[in-house]
């Protein structure tokens, strides 16, 4: 076996004291060879992040400090090396991207000065030498007209192209290190898919080792050699691709995999209950309608959304950003105005229906947002958050409150945690409180916006066995907005595909997954990270 | 970007009427009669009458106003009740003095704030950063009077290396410029010091929580172009924000610094103007002030396009 180009030997991160434990890394040992990519796995707060960060030096001063352990690049040891030093290696012999393209760049530097500048500090490179070296890195990670787009801001790229100049930028002085920290979970599946193959064939063309960072394990089975899985700190269990992911030896590791959730449907009886709700040609366009508006460019953010939801059924609606399935599921709570159709919620029309007479179908509506650390007003107790509707509605704080302990009991929350404020709760804790808050309501019609697309996979999985739940318990409808197909595919009786604004096809979960008819799904299928590993498993488990 | 600097000029002609309008009016209806003041205490009525019509202020509003208006687009701002001057001639007069002490105070803040900011940022909770706020603290809570009187005291009587009073044009003696200036622009100085460094050390500390920041270093860069290079421009807007309010409240502000080092400005002019009733040098001045502000508003937004490539109008 050849020299590793990164050897991490026990290290350990000491926490600031105070914290829920004394180190972020506790003893942790790990190894890349040249050429190969090691897959470091595990939920929030597990220290992957921190090792990452370790490696590079950027840990912030003064809070997370190393405080035993060697971490050896190529041999040298870069706890020991001084400042400058670690400047010079940044770069050069190691490199890093990060997983949020959108502000991981500067946005007000064009985006070729960003590439550019890493040779200047680095290379006595001439002007015109490097910019020859800057065009050639942006055709190489297959960015479009180089020549036009290296004079480009941050903003007028794309999510994917701000990503592949991150990747250019980091392998443009070919450093024998990569260190890539969650860089495609931002992004969509199909560009996911790209970025993903992308820094496999950069990595395999220039024998780059590669530490790469990720919480899902559909990426794990699409590109590790070698899996690392941690949890509170710890390496929990390593070892090959194949073993970890096919025969976990530790509980924990088991645990995380079995959560991550089926990309095959299981069979689902169709639901035959009344009809909540019906759109008729639902539509939303934005653009300037003003005196002035001339010129505006007109966005048809949904056209013509025809959707019909039964009592009791859970109907998917899929796509990437920007494909309209949050603007549907805005204008049918009216939390934004449709510019044309019907909304029919059990028969009576509330597309354009004035907010004085909307008022007592609202209740009917409810959401639970994407982001349960800021969809709760932080300074208001989680009781006075979860009351605040059913008392708008007339009930009295007594029975008002009343409610609110046995919902928080059905959510499997203590109803003593009523007085606390949101920031004493974890994230899946706030999820809970906020599908309590909108069952409070009894509503007919439960819409859950990207509701556990924020959440580890262990919790994810709670929180849909909650959902679930509460569909069965109070018959409810549910439009699930989701951009995940694992996620559609385990909790969706039907599906509805969206692609810039149209729905380009709908039917019975299964039948879709089985037999995607439009070729926008079936990209959507093919860039699924790990279909394989998924697949592979339920048949393991069935 | 021309579009938009033309159309932001056209969309200030209704705001300059508006002013205009405002200004006439106040003037108006608040107590007070220039007649009256000009007739002197042993006045009969009848002269005050006679002063009245001369003066035209016997005429109806809407008359005053719109001959007023008229004169304005022709570039004729009227005569001062009491020198017989032309406003124009009265004004072109003083701009100078302000003009320059302006220009010297903002340069001065700027130049010594904005690198105080950016280090106070950067060693954020450390003592050189306590240093700098406390310094700051003490720029704000300072009255410029007592500030410049102290000044004077030290550098001019004590030491006797500047003068303690008076204004040369760099025009004409830039050395005698140099002494006369520099004490008026330290004391005018010390609060927007004191606002521009807080603001950009807010502003700076702010971006240097940003992941491109965090970029810029696993790019090994060193920390002097991550402050400047990468932090600093991504925090001008706010401070490109405030020297501009600076700029505008300093031309038309500077009445105490003018009076304690007795410079000729314009912070003078208005003082007496105000205290004689000189309705039309109080109505130019004040047209000529708030043109400056709007003029001055638009240049700071056409800095922000230049600052920030994402902003575009």
């Amino acid at each position: 076996m050849t020299a590793p180009v990164l050897s991490v030997e026990n290290l350990t991160v000491r926490l600031p004291a105070g914290g829920d434990r004394a180190n972020a890394v506790t003893d942790l040992s790990l190894t890349v060879a040249p050429g190969e990519i090691v897959c470091v796995v595990g939920e929030s707060g597990s220290g992957k992040s921190v090792t990452a960060h370790s490696v590079m030096g950027l840990l912030p001063k003064g809070q997370l400090t190393p405080s035993s352990g060697r971490i050896l690049l190529e041999g040298e040891d870069v706890l020991a090396a001084s400042p400058a030093r670690l400047r010079d290696l940044r770069g050069t012999r190691m490199a890093m991207i990060f997983q949020e393209p959108m502000t991981a760049l500067n946005p007000v530097l064009k985006v070729g000065d960003q590439i550019d500048e890493v040779l200047r500090i680095h290379t006595p490179m001439s002007a015109a030498e490097r910019r020859a070296r800057v065009l050639e890195i942006m055709d190489a990670v297959r960015l479009p007209d180089p020549a036009r787009m290296i004079d480009a801001y941050p903003h007028q790229l794309s999510g994917g192209q701000r990503q592949r100049i991150m990747i250019a930028q980091a392998l443009v002085l070919d450093p024998a290190l990569l260190i890539a920290d969650e860089p495609t979970t931002a992004l969509d599946v199909t560009t996911q898919a790209q970025i993903l193959k992308l820094v496999a064939e950069m990595q395999t063309r220039r024998n780059t080792g590669v530490l790469f960072i990720t919480h899902d394990f559909g990426v794990v089975a699409e590109i590790a050699d070698r899996v690392v899985v941690m949890q509170h700190g710890r390496v929990v269990e390593q070892g090959d691709r194949e073993t970890v992911l096919r025969e976990p030896r530790e509980a924990y590791t088991k645990m995380l995999i079995a959560s991550v959730p089926s990309i095959t449907p299981p069979e689902r009886p169709p639901v035959s209950g009344p009809i909540v709700l019906e759109t008729d040609k639902l539509s939303k366009t934005y653009g300037s309608t003003g005196f002035f508006a001339g010129k505006g460019r007109v966005v048809k953010a949904a056209a013509d959304v025809d959707l019909r939801l039964r009592r009791g059924e859970t109907l998917g609606v899929v796509g990437e950003s920007g494909s309209g399935k949050s603007t549907v599921a805005r204008c049918i709570a009216r939390l934004i105005d449709p510019s044309a159709g019907a909304i029919r919620l059990s028969g009576v029309d509330i597309a354009t229906m004035p907010e004085r007479e909307l008022r007592p179908h609202r209740r009917n509506v409810q959401v639970v947002f994407q982001d349960p650390y800021r969809s709760l007003n932080p300074r208001r107790t989680v009781g006075d958050s979860i009351i605040e509707g059913p008392t708008n509605f007339g009930l009295s704080k007594t029975d008002a409150l009343a409610r609110a302990r046995d919902l928080m009991g059905l959510v499997g929350l203590s109803p003593d945690a009523l007085d606390r404020y949101p920031h004493q709760f974890s994230g899946g804790q706030r999820q809970r409180i906020c599908i309590a808050r909108a069952l409070a309501m009894e509503p007919q019609l439960l819409i859950a916006d990207e509701a556990v697309s924020a959440l580890d996979v262990s919790v994810q999985a709670q929180v849909l066995r909650l959902l679930d739940d509460v569909r069965k318990r109070f018959d409810l409808a549910v439009l699930f907005i989701t951009h995940d197909l694992r996620v559609a595919a385990q909790v969706c009786d039907r599906i509805m595909v969206m692609q810039n604004g149209s729905v380009v096809e709908e039917g019975a979960t299964r039948d879709v997954f089985a037999a995607p008819k439009h070729p926008y799904t079936k990209a959507l299928f093919e860039a699924a990270p790990g279909r394989e590993f998924g697949s592979r498993l339920t048949a393991d488990l069935d | 970007m021309w579009f938009f600097v033309l159309k932001r000029a056209a969309s200030t002609l209704p705001v300059m009427l508006v002013v205009a309008l405002v200004v006439f009016l106040m003037l108006r209806l608040t107590p007070g009669d220039p007649a009256v003041v000009i007739a002197g205490d042993q006045a009969t009525a009848e002269q005050i009458a006679r002063i009245r019509a001369t003066l035209g202020l016997d005429l109806p509003l809407h008359v005053q106003f719109l001959t007023w208006m008229g004169q304005i687009l022709k570039g004729d701002l009227g005569v001062s009740i009491f020198s017989n001057l032309p406003v124009t001639t009265l004004i072109g007069q003083r701009l100078e003095p302000t003009l320059v002490l302006t220009a010297t105070t903002i340069v001065f803040s700027v130049l010594v704030a904005v690198p105080l900011g950016v280090l106070a940022a950067w060693k954020a909770g450390g003592w050189v950063d306590r240093l700098v706020m406390v310094f700051s603290v003490v720029g704000f809570s300072f009255p410029v009077f007592v500030l410049g009187y102290l000044l004077i005291y030290k550098f001019s009587l004590d030491l006797k290396w500047l003068p303690t009073q008076g204004y040369r044009s760099p025009f004409t003696d830039f050395q005698g410029f140099l002494r006369t200036i520099t004490l008026p622009t330290i004391t005018l100085g010390a609060i927007y010091v004191a606002l521009v460094t807080r603001i950009t050390r807010a502003s700076v500390l702010e971006v240097l929580g940003e992941d491109y920041i965090r970029t810029a270093r696993a790019k090994g860069q060193n920390e002097r172009k991550v402050l400047f290079r990468h932090a600093l421009k991504n925090a001008a807007v706010p401070i490109a924000t405030v020297i501009g309010i600076g700029v505008a409240l300093l031309i038309g502000g500077a009445v105490v610094t003018e009076t304690v080092f007795n410079i000729p400005g314009l912070g003078r002019l208005v003082v007496d103007a105000i205290l004689r009733r000189d309705y039309p040098v109080i109505q130019g001045l004040i047209l000529v002030f708030s043109f400056t502000y709007i003029l001055i508003n638009m240049l700071i937004d056409v800095a922000y396009t230049v600052l920030d490539p994402r902003i575009r109008y």
